[in-house]
């Protein structure tokens, strides 16, 4: 297989590596291939999908189906599947994927090895909650993982970044859906108290909140909380894609431009709130209908912080949107949604609390305010999501996974060259277990 | 009526993402090719997204004993039968040039296989009056270049050669459209320097699937690339044979 040299980079562009890159298209030609880290769709905001001055495999052409029950639901497939194909394919007979991150471009493998969330987390729980089974590539053989067979080494691959093997294909379970529509119920959240009571309250299956990340004082963490159920009737038409050609200036999301953009996004939904009806792929993957849009951020890229901080962290979540609100750095992108208890992976994200993702460009300023948050974050007990992160130190980031050294351990049996790290996990020293 | 295709060099990923057009509108299909393991896997993706029945088929352009039975599986299907080649191999100029035997092989995998397979196929396609012949061939066989020159040669005697099988399926109220893709992203052309305005291999099937619809004799894939051609063909020769282009 010939190898192309490129220099590539994560979703917020910020980070950068230059290497070369595979991409099989057979499952031959990747066992044929020295050990590298795969990557799926780079939809990871930082360095996860990065190998700088080393070798990866790109896994999107491993993209096949390989076999699908519609008596139980249960999918196999190829890692490199996106999850916008499962959509596309399954919606029509009436199953969708139980558990979605906000982007259809993620890659089956992408979701198992970040262990990603939906907005239904606090009640069906991860991703890797509905995986049956894995098929890896690990320590140069084939090994088939579930909770059955090598229970350590599956948990160690939820939420595992790629470093206990190459995740060829796995299994599935999808959910039944009476139609291809969402109910979309949205209210105001008025203040941040407010907005995390809703979010507790809130019965739906799916619940999430939009943030005013730049709102300040008896108005500060006010949103729009979205809730919504599965709809029988046919799905209205989706909007069409469209894409942003050129990085963009960076006046664009500059501090008066959010401000105003948020203020008019918020009063969008009236005071009574409002009812609507959406496609599946319009309510989950709303930003995906811009292609590119992490151009809006221009050249320099950006960062996204996400944390999650226990229930019990209110305090400490108030402290964190004011540092984020007086910053004037925040994009209008800004999510608040409560998560369920955590999963079985060993080194995913998700535990109970309320998770939190901000982007910002990547300004001057920019590092050290996200680095004042996650501080805050670690303080309260909470956690920094690896999905989103480029700027954590290492011995915050394995203080906030517990699971870590016997992570570590399982990753090391796999490889213990350590030919599957990447420049996240050299960064945060992962892959050594203290 | 039960469309029937027969897609060889069905692991291209052009064919891939063709296979998959096909599969979905629930056309009956023929992955054919040499890697078997990797055929299964397309049959069975394609069984998935679709309707239609997709089967795996041993079919190496080097080995003659393997079109006769392909043509008898085919002459026992009901309705039209179609036929989509992409089947080529692109060894670099400087391998052939060190190894002057690898002309036949590069010869045989772009053009007289193909070209012998589709020969035994025309009277089944003519016996049931219809059905259309999809030819990949390349922009390379527009214009003999130093860079690629057998493979080029290749491509345009196959190009001939579709034209001649389109005058006469013709007759017979069958169809061949020729296709001549530009850069696209595949395995062929991963990692080679020098690319640009590579097309994503959907862009070529969608491409492909239109031209079949409108009965199009010959297309170039992305349409841009029709003038891109235009330019190089028309530089005199004694000035091209100066150029590396
Ligand atoms: C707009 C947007 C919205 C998002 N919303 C959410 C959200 O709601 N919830 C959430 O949890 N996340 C969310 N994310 C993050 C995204 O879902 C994750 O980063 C996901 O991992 C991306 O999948 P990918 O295929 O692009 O993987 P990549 O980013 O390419 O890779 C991610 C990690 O997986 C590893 N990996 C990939 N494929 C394989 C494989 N085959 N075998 C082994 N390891 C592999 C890589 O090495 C890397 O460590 C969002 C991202 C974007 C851009
Ligand atoms: N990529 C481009 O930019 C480009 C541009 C113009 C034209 N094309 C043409 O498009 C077609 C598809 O190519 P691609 O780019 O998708 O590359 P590819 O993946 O290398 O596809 C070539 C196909 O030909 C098959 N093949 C080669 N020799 C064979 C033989 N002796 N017998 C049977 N099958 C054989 C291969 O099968 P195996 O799996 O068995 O190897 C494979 O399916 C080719 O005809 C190519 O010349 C490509």
């Amino acid at each position: 297989m010939r190898w192309k040299t490129d220099t590539y980079s994560g979703w917020g562009r910020a980070l950068k590596a230059e290497g070369e890159l595979a991409r099989p298209e057979r499952i031959s030609a990747l066992k044929a291939l020295p050990l590298a880290p795969a990557m799926g769709a780079r939809r990871s905001y930082g360095d996860a999908a990065l190998n700088d001055s080393g070798r990866a495999v790109d896994m999107t052409r491993l993209d096949r189906i390989i076999g699908f029950d519609p008596e139980t639901g249960l999918l196999e497939a190829e890692a490199g599947l996106s999850i916008a194909e499962m959509v596309r394919i399954f919606v029509p007979r009436g199953f969708l994927p139980a558990v979605m991150p906000g982007t259809g471009f993620a890659t089956l493998g992408g979701c198992i090895a970040m262990d990603v969330h939906g907005k239904n987390h606090h009640h069906d729980g991860s991703f890797g909650a509905h995986v049956e089974e894995i098929r890896l590539l690990r320590g140069g053989k084939d090994v088939v993982i579930s909770r059955e067979k090598q229970k350590e080494v599956f948990r160690a691959t939820l939420g595992g970044l790629g470093q206990t093997g190459v995740i060829m294909s796995a299994k599935i379970r999808l959910r039944e859906i009476p139609g291809p529509s969402m109910q979309v119920q949205e209210r105001r959240a008025e203040s941040l108290e407010e907005h995390l009571n809703m979010l507790d309250a809130s019965q739906a299956r799916y619940t999430v909140g939009w943030l005013d990340a730049t709102a300040k004082g008896a108005a500060m963490g006010r949103g729009i909380v979205e809730e919504a159920e599965h709809g029988h009737a046919d799905a209205p038409a989706e909007e069409k894609a469209k894409s942003v050609p050129v990085d963009a200036p960076r006046f664009a999301l500059s501090k008066p431009v959010v401000k105003a953009f948020n203020a008019q996004y918020y009063r969008r939904i009236p005071e009574g709130g409002q009812r609507r009806m959406r496609s599946i792929p319009d309510f989950f993957f709303p930003l995906d209908r811009i292609h590119d849009w992490n151009k809006l951020y221009g050249k320099r890229g950006f960062h996204q912080f996400q944390c999650v901080i226990p229930l019990s962290g209110r305090d400490a979540l108030r402290g964190i949107v004011e540092a984020i609100a007086s910053s004037g750095l925040a994009s209008p992108l800004a999510v608040l949604k409560r998560l369920g208890p955590e999963g079985e992976g060993m080194l995913s994200f998700p535990m109970e609390g309320y998770t939190l993702a901000v982007d910002f460009p990547a300004r001057a300023k920019t590092p050290a305010l996200i680095e004042k948050l996650i501080a805050l974050t670690a303080e309260a007990g909470g956690r920094i999501y690896l999905a989103k992160d480029s700027l954590a130190d290492g011995a915050s980031v394995r203080a906030m996974y517990p699971g870590h050294a016997k992570w570590a351990a399982i990753a090391a049996k796999g490889d213990p060259a350590g030919a599957l790290q990447t420049d996240l996990t050299r960064r945060l020293g992962l892959r050594s277990a203290t | 009526m039960n469309k029937n295709w027969i897609i060889l060099g069905a692991t291209s990923s052009m064919a891939r993402a063709l296979a998959r057009e096909l599969a979905g509108r629930g056309d009956n299909i023929f992955l054919a090719g040499r890697d078997m393991d990797d055929l299964e896997r397309i049959a069975t993706d394609c069984r998935m997204r679709g309707t239609g029945e997709a089967r795996a088929v041993k079919f190496d352009a080097r080995k003659l004993e393997t079109f006769t039975p392909l043509i008898e599986m085919l002459s026992d299907q009901e309705g039209e039968i179609n036929a989509a080649v992409f089947v080529g191999s692109m060894p670099e100029q400087e391998e052939i040039d060190a190894d002057p035997a690898l002309v036949d092989g590069t010869i045989i995998d772009s053009f007289t296989g193909p070209a012998r397979f589709l020969t035994m196929l025309a009277p089944l396609m003519e016996a049931r009056g219809g059905g259309t012949v999809v030819g990949v061939g390349s922009v390379a066989g527009d214009r003999g270049r130093v860079g690629n020159y057998v493979y080029g040669a290749a491509k345009a005697g196959f190009h001939t050669y579709l034209s001649g099988l389109r005058n006469r399926l013709t007759r017979a109220g069958g169809h061949v459209v020729t296709v001549k893709p530009g850069f696209v992203d595949t395995a062929m052309t991963w990692g080679i320097e020098g690319m640009f305005l590579v097309a994503p291999p959907e862009k070529v099937a969608g491409d492909i699937l239109r031209a079949v619809e409108k009965r199009k004799n010959v297309i170039y894939t992305p349409f841009f690339w029709r003038y891109i051609m235009l330019i190089i063909r028309s530089i005199p020769e004694p000035i091209f044979k100066k150029l590396s282009i």
